[in-house]
């Protein structure tokens, strides 16, 4: 069973029905007793980080959260759901993190070239540049579906995929069993369920 | 390198696809849910859903579609029609759609635009026009490009993206229905002009309309069209072969 944490943030409605596709069981919840029954956990977000670390705080989520994750249950951050598990992020002022991966969020617009937009909005292909299970079903070349203003950096040795955006921008992050995925898998069509149906094997 | 997206836009009245036929392996190729799986798995790179109903009755019938195709496809989905205030952003965003596309309710209340993108964010909120020559000018038509608004499109444009539009669906009148390609003189004074995506829509008549597009207008982002995709007339992995072939970089 996988525990899709719903903290208020975003939509959940295409996750929840592409791990049905997959005849994957899951649940939708907020409550750390629902989701002490799953075996492994789903971060999502859209939005702004502030509001996103705030509610997650609010809820108690942060502190279940890393406690789970030191106890070793596999869980993946999605977007937004992605950048929460950094240190820290510079969106709209300093926030922190769940720390638990080493770096940091920065605006894209500080580092792209001019002539690339903001929002990082579509389909970009992914460069794998460490094996990892939770990318074992998909190649690098393949096409994932991005949409993001803020990216993570200072964070190459956890970085399993770059996608390149006028600079290497990360794409998927892994430190044990803490991962997550720029991109929305649950909106990049086969390639993206293949990534769903690797980290449920994890 | 962001691939270039190919997008079908469905038209949807009282629960049925407008404009559906002729679709090879659909038996009902008026049933939204059977088209839009068809075009999830066909290469498709993002859905538009276009609710084209008057009736109160054929705006539930919508709803419950939509429910039902976000569950059953796997890429982007656009819901336009209809939008007229903050609460049909949240009507439909419930149900499953990932953008709203705003037309004539953003030029009765160009707020709107400012609103939505505050509260789901500028990659939520997509600005559709209609516009059509008109002395020499650019002009945007509301109430689906039957009312000449007297607007400067163009002005209109860079308004509706400081107001917080995170994408610009440019249809042009004097192309759309002529199959002849898309209006590339109009897109590329776009492009000029905005930083956000661009999406061009009307005129798409076959494949080489596609590859005329990309590569005439560079700043495009994406290319829409409805029936020729409906009707068989395009294969959109065939499209995407061909674009492929010209440079054009697009997910296979």
């Amino acid at each position: 069973m996988i525990g899709i944490v719903d903290y208020g943030v975003g939509n959940l409605y295409s996750l929840g029905s592409s791990l049905s596709s997959l005849s994957l069981k899951y649940t939708v919840s907020g409550d750390s007793n629902a989701l002490d029954m799953c075996d492994r956990i789903i971060l999502p977000g859209v939005g702004a980080f502030a509001d996103a670390a705030l509610k997650l705080r609010q809820a108690g989520l942060d502190r279940y959260l890393i406690e789970q994750a030191a106890r070793g249950k596999p869980l993946m951050g999605i977007c937004l759901g992605m950048q929460l598990l950094f240190d820290i992020s510079y969106e709209f002022g300093e926030h922190k993190g769940l720390g638990l991966i080493g770096g940091k969020v920065c605006p894209l617009a500080d580092c792209l070239p001019k002539e690339l937009k903001v929002p990082h909005m579509g389909w970009n292909a992914i460069d794998i540049v460490r094996d990892d299970s939770l990318l074992k079903y998909v190649k690098s070349g393949e096409y994932m579906y991005f949409v993001h203003s803020y990216y993570a950096k200072d964070c190459d040795a956890d970085v399993i995929a770059y996608a390149d955006y006028g600079m290497p921008v990360t794409a998927a992050v892994r430190r044990g069993n803490v991962m997550g995925a720029q991109f929305h898998p649950e909106k990049s069509g086969a390639a993206g369920l293949a990534i769903l149906k690797a980290f449920s094997e994890i | 390198m962001l691939a270039k997206r190919i997008i079908p836009c469905l038209d949807i009245k009282d629960g049925r696809v407008v404009k559906g036929v002729n679709f090879g392996g659909l038996r009902d190729v008026s049933d939204p849910v059977a088209l839009a799986a068809y075009y999830n798995g066909s290469g498709a790179d993002e859905l538009v859903f276009y609710d084209i109903t008057a009736s109160a009755e054929g705006r539930r019938l919508f709803t419950d579609i939509l429910e039902r195709v976000a569950s059953s496809i796997f890429i982007p989905l656009t819901v336009g029609g209809g939008i007229n205030g903050v609460a049909d952003f949240e009507r439909v965003l419930k149900c499953g759609a990932d953008k709203v596309s705003v037309n004539s309710g953003a030029i009765a209340d160009p707020s709107l635009i400012g609103k939505a993108a505050r509260i789901y964010g500028s990659q939520c909120v997509v600005l559709s026009m209609d516009v059509k020559r008109v002395d020499g000018q650019y002009r945007l038509f509301s109430r689906g490009g039957r009312v000449d608004t007297g607007i400067d499109a163009m002005q209109w444009a860079e308004r509706g993206v400081g107001e917080g539009a995170g994408e610009i669906v440019l249809n042009s009148i004097d192309t759309d229905g002529v199959k002849g390609g898309f209006d590339l003189p109009m897109l590329a004074e776009l492009c000029g002009r905005v930083s956000v995506p661009v999406i061009a829509s009307g005129g798409a008549g076959s494949a080489e309309d596609f590859l005329q597009l990309f590569n005439s207008v560079p700043g495009v982002d994406a290319g829409l069209a409805a029936s020729i995709f409906h009707y068989g007339e395009v294969d959109i992995r065939e499209l995407k072969q061909l674009l492929a072939q010209g440079g054009i970089p697009v997910r296979i």
